[in-house]
């Protein structure tokens, strides 16, 4: 066990360091900041300061080599754009989409869940033709378009919901959020629909895959077959089977969203990270796209890692494969 | 928890000042200011902050002409040494008098910033031989080098207050510190409002990133009253939103919304719109001098657009009126030369660059090349307005000619490093003039290099005049404004006489607001609070 | 891992598919009538493929001009409503661009180069992860850690940002786009391809001819292939949509094919800026010819998927 422990770190470590040589040899690889951030008719002795002051006169490799050995100490450096630390720029934009995607999760759910119910506990019915046809349109909408015609049709054509942007926030707990004004709420709308709509697809065909195979099981004929009520034999048996499955791929969605909800937060110009994401590669803003990076992948390395181990502590055959490799 | 009691008491002050209209004054901005910090980074929304906050020693006005400041009077002496005088009463708003000693200190940090990204004020401050103040509220400059734009210069020049530092008496010695004891202050003192001290008409009152930056009317303020007791930016970046936040009622004020979604604002009489022509011009810039360019295919394996016939046969081609009404929807002006007319150095009648597309062919025909040429033009996607869909449009001009055009439109995060290396052929360009006058693109753009790279910084194409340097060399040093403008008219009219740079036209800024208010477009784009009255 | 667009993960995750009519206990007579129910949907879909297919291959014959011949174009006839008519005459059935360009041959022409993307890319895509992923089954050991450890890495980064970061190093071109997106999505393939011939490799037939002393390269290519590639080109139909989806949003964030060859997402795009000032035709028509494709693409893909699974 410790030694597969241990062989897991290893690969997560190693995950980690190659996924920071890539991330910040692609940046550098797109251009020089230097010719964004600095204007023409600035003199060439202020440009070469700013050169050295950020370092970028070195060689890149040890460019690197100073980027990690500082990310060792925690310090992932300051962006070039705003000079504040990575950092904190990124975890300023956390609240923002960390609300965006709990609604768009919570919609999804909501609606995914009884839905998916209906179609699995009937599946040959036409209301469950037409929604699982829905779920395929729902993977197949491309998320920019589809944000695009919400703002269409809710913005621009009925003018009931504002176009883009977070609106007033309310602070709770000390975090700003948007949940808590109506104008908050109107501002959220549109860009957590279009969030949700994927997702809710996803649950829908989970869930009711989920509820037909457990419907033909034997415990649940005999259930049926005593006269347990329908309610009662969803609750109590069908529930319980599928949710084992969709709470598994909502982890994984939501932290995947929170990580790289770049394109929704895009159209509807919310303030949140996968924003700054975008905005970062276009100004060539090296130390908060390798920042960003570095933390997403340390976030998700450490969950596959928990997993794995998880995984092995209950199952022992992967502990064998693991310590025979 | 505590906001609600602060707005009682802001809605009481509010009360006692008169007019009774909203006293919060919402702007969305188009773009985002990246520090508070008035030395951190020189762009134009940084800039149009900081005066809200800070004020200069000299101002400029809607049309950039200067008006006193900090400064109440100045005078040159005809060569290096400039004395100001400074105005007397004004205070900061920590309380503390403005006297010659914080614009020393001032002085003395745009040398000593070290958390700066390009403040481009260490390129003035870095010619001042030596800063004098005889007393409290004089000033005398001597500068090494000739510098007639000296008063234009400084007008961007933020004053600081020397308190935000511990020091001795303060002196223009940068070898000993100008006697700062003290750290001197950085970026984030000025983003959390300690180091945010200025006379300004408005001050600091909190700055988060990307969501807002609030400041309050000061009180101490030396000018006219504000009329606004509040004023909150919201950072927008994309158009639709901004207009569609205005129709809500969202904002008070918006810059730049689309010129084409103007059509929604006209007729309806909750809202008006100005459109200000501004100094910044869109140009082309070509590659005259190497004799193979990256991006030109000509059948004699040549480069055309060293042949100035060429050259005028693409301006030629270029219907400029056509790009301004159809892509640009009216909001530009079409460019004759590289400042618009009756700015300073410019010539009053340029020759109209008109539309000829059989003289065009006719051009190219006489260069050798009938049936034309392969080219691509390169363009930024997201950094002019509407900067691809002008450079298509472009190119359907040139392609008309039977120059067959090809288009690369990408982000400037790649764009501009690869301009610099000279990687363009025909290259897309816009400048806007700092000063308000000529000789900001006549000495950035078309100069043959210098060491210092203080002129013709950007001659990418590799353009060459000989008596056109002769004459840019003269100007920047000559104080003589009468002179010095004879001389930028005749430096204009060669630059366009050789065609490198084939310019398109002037992009307006456009201001957009609720039908109480008025507002006075600048020139310079800056979003000013001060711009926005109440309507009479 | 998964983003908020395309949805690359579609095929990936094992989606479970709709166990009803299939399961054992149902009557035959059900199991048929569903079937039958089931059939004009994914008929309609292929049919639809078919015309869209059709559409793209005789694009220059059909179009009434040539979207990309900047010549053609007149600045002076752009954002026409539908059916207006331009200064020379021509009818804009479905409206014009900013450019002047008749959004339905710039729509038959797009499609050409969305096809174009999603099937190149698919194809180089299945190459080489069908390649990798029958090295990593044969040889096992080292050289199946070093391929899979690639493959997890690969995958463990948002496609998006891969290929964003990719085309804004390399510039703009259809083929740049293509290999960017055969980056992106080669990996999938090759674990699903590992997966599938290891599964094959037990079966006792490899193993005698392993036994029988028949060469590596001839067991890999003559056997292990064609007995295990099914599961992979069924999945490999519905990445043709992804692809598709992947194209259209990095043209949507400025980088993709080059601006004077618009793909449909980039006509999506550029009509982005429109929509407020009520010139919806830019941004709607070419999504609705998009969405069209992804989602009949996405319904055969889906059936076949279905189908196979039921044969499996």
């Amino acid at each position: 066990m410790t030694a597969y422990v241990l062989q897991r770190l290893i690969q997560s470590v190693l995950v980690l360091l190659a996924v920071s040589v890539v991330v910040f040899f692609a940046v550098y690889g797109i251009g020089d900041p230097i010719e964004l951030l600095v204007s023409p008719q600035v003199s060439d002795a202020e440009r070469q300061a700013l050169i050295r002051r950020l370092g970028l006169d070195l060689p890149v490799w040890l460019q690197y080599l100073t980027f990690m050995g500082n990310a060792v100490k925690g310090d992932l450096g300051s962006s070039f754009v705003h000079g504040v630390p990575a950092l904190q720029l990124i975890l300023a934009r956390l609240p923002a989409t960390f609300e965006l995607v709990l609604l768009a999760m919570t919609l999804a759910l909501t609606a995914g869940i009884p839905l998916g119910l209906m179609v699995g506990l009937n599946p040959d019915s036409r209301r469950a033709r037409i929604v699982m046809a829905g779920t395929v349109l729902g993977f197949s909408l491309p998320s920019f378009w589809k944000g695009m015609m919400l703002i269409l049709l809710f913005a621009v054509l009925l003018g009931w919901l504002p176009t883009a942007g977070r609106g007033e926030t309310a602070s709770l707990l000390g975090l700003k959020t948007s949940l808590l004004t109506l104008d908050g709420l109107k501002h959220i709308a549109l860009p957590a629909l279009n969030l949700a709509i994927p997702n809710l697809a996803l649950i829908v065909r989970l869930v009711a895959a989920g509820t037909a195979e457990t419907m033909t099981q034997d415990y649940v004929k005999y259930a049926r077959a005593k006269g347990v009520r329908p309610r009662r034999i969803v609750n109590r048996h069908v529930l319980r089977n599928i949710l084992i499955p969709v709470v598994t791929v909502v982890g994984v969605e939501f932290g995947s969203l929170v990580a790289f909800s770049t394109i929704t937060e895009t159209v509807f110009a919310w303030p949140g990270m996968g924003k700054l994401l975008i905005d970062s590669v276009y100004q060539l803003d090296r130390p908060v796209v390798v920042a960003y990076v570095l933390l997403a992948t340390l976030l998700f390395v450490t969950v596959n890692f928990l997993v794995d181990v998880l995984y092995a502590a209950l199952d022992p055959r992967v502990k064998l494969a693991g310590e025979q490799a | 928890m505590r906001q609600p009691a602060l707005i009682t008491i802001l809605l009481g002050a509010s009360l006692l000042s008169a007019p009774a209209m909203a006293q919060t004054l919402r702007i969305a901005l188009a773009s985002e200011p990246t520090a508070v910090d008035p030395h951190y980074h020189d762009l134009t929304p940084n800039n149009a902050l900081a005066m809200h906050i800070f004020d200069g020693l000299v101002l400029q006005d809607e049309k950039q002409a200067l008006k006193p400041g900090l400064a109440a009077s100045w005078e040159n002496d005809g060569k290096n040494r400039w004395t100001f005088k400074l105005r007397q009463g004004v205070t900061f708003t920590n309380g503390k008098p403005f006297t010659a000693e914080d614009v020393v200190f001032t002085f003395c940090r745009t040398l000593k910033n070290e958390t700066k990204v390009s403040g481009s004020f260490a390129d003035i401050t870095g010619n001042f031989a030596s800063v004098e103040t005889p007393d409290a509220h004089t000033l005398v400059i001597n500068t090494t080098e000739p510098e007639p734009l000296l008063p234009t210069l400084l007008s961007g020049l933020p004053i600081l207050t020397a308190s935000i530092v511990e020091h001795g008496p303060i002196s223009y010695d940068v070898a000993k510190n100008c006697g700062v004891t003290g750290p001197w202050p950085t970026v984030n003192n000025f983003n959390d409002g300690t180091a945010a001290i200025g006379t300004g008409p408005y001050k600091l009152k909190s700055y988060v990133r990307g969501s807002a930056i609030e400041l309050e009317r000061n009180p101490s303020y030396w000018g006219p009253a504000e009329p606004w007791a509040n004023v909150r930016f919201l950072p927008v970046t994309n158009a639709g939103p901004r207009l569609a936040g205005l129709l809500a009622g969202d904002y008070d004020v918006i810059e730049n919304p689309a010129a084409r979604d103007l059509a929604r604002l006209k007729g309806d009489k909750r809202f008006g719109h100005v459109i200000t022509p501004s100094t910044r011009v869109i140009y082309f810039q070509l590659d005259v001098a190497r004799d193979e360019s990256p991006f030109v295919k000509a059948p004699d394996g040549k480069n055309p657009l060293k042949d100035v016939r060429v050259r005028k046969a693409m301006s030629l081609a270029i219907d400029r009126d056509a790009i301004v009404k159809r892509i640009m929807d009216g909001a530009a002006e079409p460019a004759y030369q590289y400042l618009p007319t009756g700015m300073s150095g410019t010539l009053a009648n340029p020759p109209k660059l008109a539309y000829d597309p059989a003289a065009a062919k006719k051009l190219l025909a006489e260069a050798g090349y009938p049936n034309g040429f392969q080219l691509t033009l390169s363009s930024t996607n997201d950094r002019y307005i509407n900067d691809s869909q002008i450079t298509q449009a472009v190119a359907q001009y040139l392609t008309q000619i039977g120059i067959k055009t090809e288009v690369d439109a990408m982000t400037r995060a790649i764009y501009f490093p690869r301009r610099a290396k000279k990687e363009f052929s025909v290259a897309l360009g816009g400048w806007g003039s700092g000063t308000g006058e000529a000789a900001s693109f006549l000495r950035q753009w078309p100069p043959t290099p210098n060491e210092a790279k203080t002129l013709g910084g950007s001659n990418y194409g590799g353009y060459k005049n000989e008596e056109f340097d002769k004459v840019i060399r003269a100007a920047v040093t000559t104080l003589d404004d009468k002179k010095r403008a004879e001389l930028l008219q005749r430096a204009m009219t060669l630059v366009l006489a050789d065609g490198a740079f084939i310019p398109l036209h002037f992009e307006s800024g456009i201001w957009a607001f609720k039908s109480e208010l008025a507002v006075a477009g600048r020139a310079d784009q800056y979003m000013l609070a001060m711009s926005v009255k109440p309507a009479k | 891992m998964s983003l908020d667009l395309p949805r690359p993960d579609l095929p990936r995750r094992d989606l479970p598919r709709l166990a009803g009519p299939a399961q054992a206990d149902t009557p035959l007579r059900e199991k048929v009538l569903a079937r039958l129910r089931n059939r004009p949907t994914t008929r309609g879909a292929v049919i639809l493929l078919g015309i869209m297919v059709a559409l793209a291959l005789l694009a220059p014959v059909i179009a009434p001009q040539n979207p990309h011949d900047l010549g053609a174009l007149s600045v002076m006839d752009n954002r026409l409503a539908p059916g207006e008519q331009g200064m020379a005459g021509f009818t804009y059935w479905l409206g014009s661009d900013a450019q002047g360009r008749d959004m339905f041959s710039a729509i038959l022409y797009g499609l050409r180069t969305s096809l174009l993307v999603g099937l190149a890319s698919t194809i180089g895509a299945l190459s080489i992860g069908i390649l990798a992923g029958l090295t990593a089954a044969q040889f096992g050991g080292a050289v199946d850690a070093v391929i899979m450890r690639v493959v997890d890495f690969m995958l463990g980064f948002p496609s998006i940002l891969v290929a964003l970061v990719l085309l804004a190093s390399i510039g703009r071109g259809v083929d740049k786009v293509i290999l960017a997106i055969v980056l992106v999505q080669w990996a999938q393939y090759a674990r699903l391809m590992r997966a599938a011939a290891l599964v094959e490799r037990r079966k006792e037939y490899i193993e005698a001819a392993v036994n029988f002393g028949l060469p590596t390269r001839h067991i890999m290519l003559a056997h292990l292939l064609p007995n295990s590639v099914g599961a992979v080109l069924v999945v490999a139909s519905i990445s043709i949509a992804s692809a598709i989806t992947l194209e259209a949003t990095l043209s949507f964030l400025g980088v993709g094919v080059p601006v004077t060859q618009p793909s449909l997402g980039l006509l999506i795009a550029n009509g982005f800026e429109f929509l407020l000032s009520g010139e919806y035709w830019i941004a709607v028509f070419p999504g609705i010819a998009l969405v069209l494709l992804i989602m009949s693409l996405n319904l055969v893909g889906d059936r076949l998927r279905r189908s196979f699974n039921v044969r499996a």
